[in-house]
């Protein structure tokens, strides 16, 4: 299964951004990092913003691409950043302690129902 | 059958007694993890579980087929792995089996490990163990692995 994933360089500060859009499992989290990967070689980027919003499910096999792209950036400086994840990308994004290296937005869904109370 | 008689007939089921069962069989190829946590979760569903719920059977399972492929049969897409959903009264049962190469050392194998950084940190058991409520892994060098899931129902 190859997922849908939208690739560009964002003009400031050499930011690669990239949305994925439904699941990242083992099937599809080797094209993720063979995009990914690609386009920060081809546009010299050497920072990452995902924007997980079209990202309905993650485990283990997506969340060790983050990881690999995490240790490949961070030498030379780079940072990786997160926004709009849904709950479960967020739950497990959590859960395999990321959010100690990457910055991570939290779900627009979660912010609301805490601001509504 | 009056409605009485049901509600008795329902109680009189042990805790532990399988109500209903699916067995499924597919070939190791890595587009199958997403359709094994599908119908899992499907199974699930039957009962009164919450998205949040079900989307930590979705990670349980789909870490327990990835180890499947992965591991037990060194990512060959011609073999078979065999998935049983089952419910009992209480809890949802999935046992997840290959008859790839084993595992050698089980305790070794469910350690995290954050130096195998491609390889998915070695998260596989940890997600399983945080989101279920039993992992039972049996395995025999050569034989293949089963790696039995429980999630407690409402």
């Amino acid at each position: 299964m190859e997922t849908d994933i939208m690739v560009k360089k964002y003009l400031h500060k050499d930011w690669l951004w990239v949305r994925p859009r439904g699941e990242l499992d083992m099937s599809s989290a080797g094209d993720f990092k063979f995009r990914i990967c690609t386009a920060m070689r081809e546009f010299g980027c050497r920072n990452l913003w995902c924007d997980f919003s079209q990202l309905t499910f993650i485990d283990s096999s997506g969340l060790g691409v983050l990881m690999g792209r995490y240790r490949e950036l961070a030498p030379l400086s780079g940072q990786i950043i997160i926004t709009r994840p849904t709950e479960q990308v967020y739950k497990l994004l959590l859960a395999s302690g990321l959010h100690k290296l990457m910055e991570i937005d939290r779900p627009l869904s979660m912010k609301l129902s805490k601001e509504d109370m | 059958m009056a409605a009485e008689e049901k509600v008795l007939a329902c109680r009189a089921v042990a805790a532990d007694q399988v109500v209903n069962k699916m067995v499924f069989r597919f070939l190791s190829r890595s587009d199958n993890v997403s359709l094994a946590r599908l119908l899992a979760s499907a199974v699930a569903a039957e009962r009164d579980t919450t998205v949040a719920e079900l989307d930590e059977i979705k990670v349980a399972v789909s870490e327990a087929v990835s180890n499947a492929i992965i591991h037990g049969y060194d990512n060959a897409t011609d073999r078979y792995v065999e998935m049983t959903v089952a419910l009992t009264p209480r809890q949802l049962v999935i046992s997840i089996h290959d008859d790839g190469k084993g595992i050698e050392d089980i305790a070794q194998a469910m350690k995290p490990d954050f130096s195998s950084i491609e390889q998915r940190m070695g998260l596989g058991f940890a997600f399983m163990q945080s989101f279920m409520d039993e992992v039972e892994v049996n395995s025999e060098l050569g034989r293949g692995t089963t790696v039995t899931l429980r999630k407690n129902l409402p």
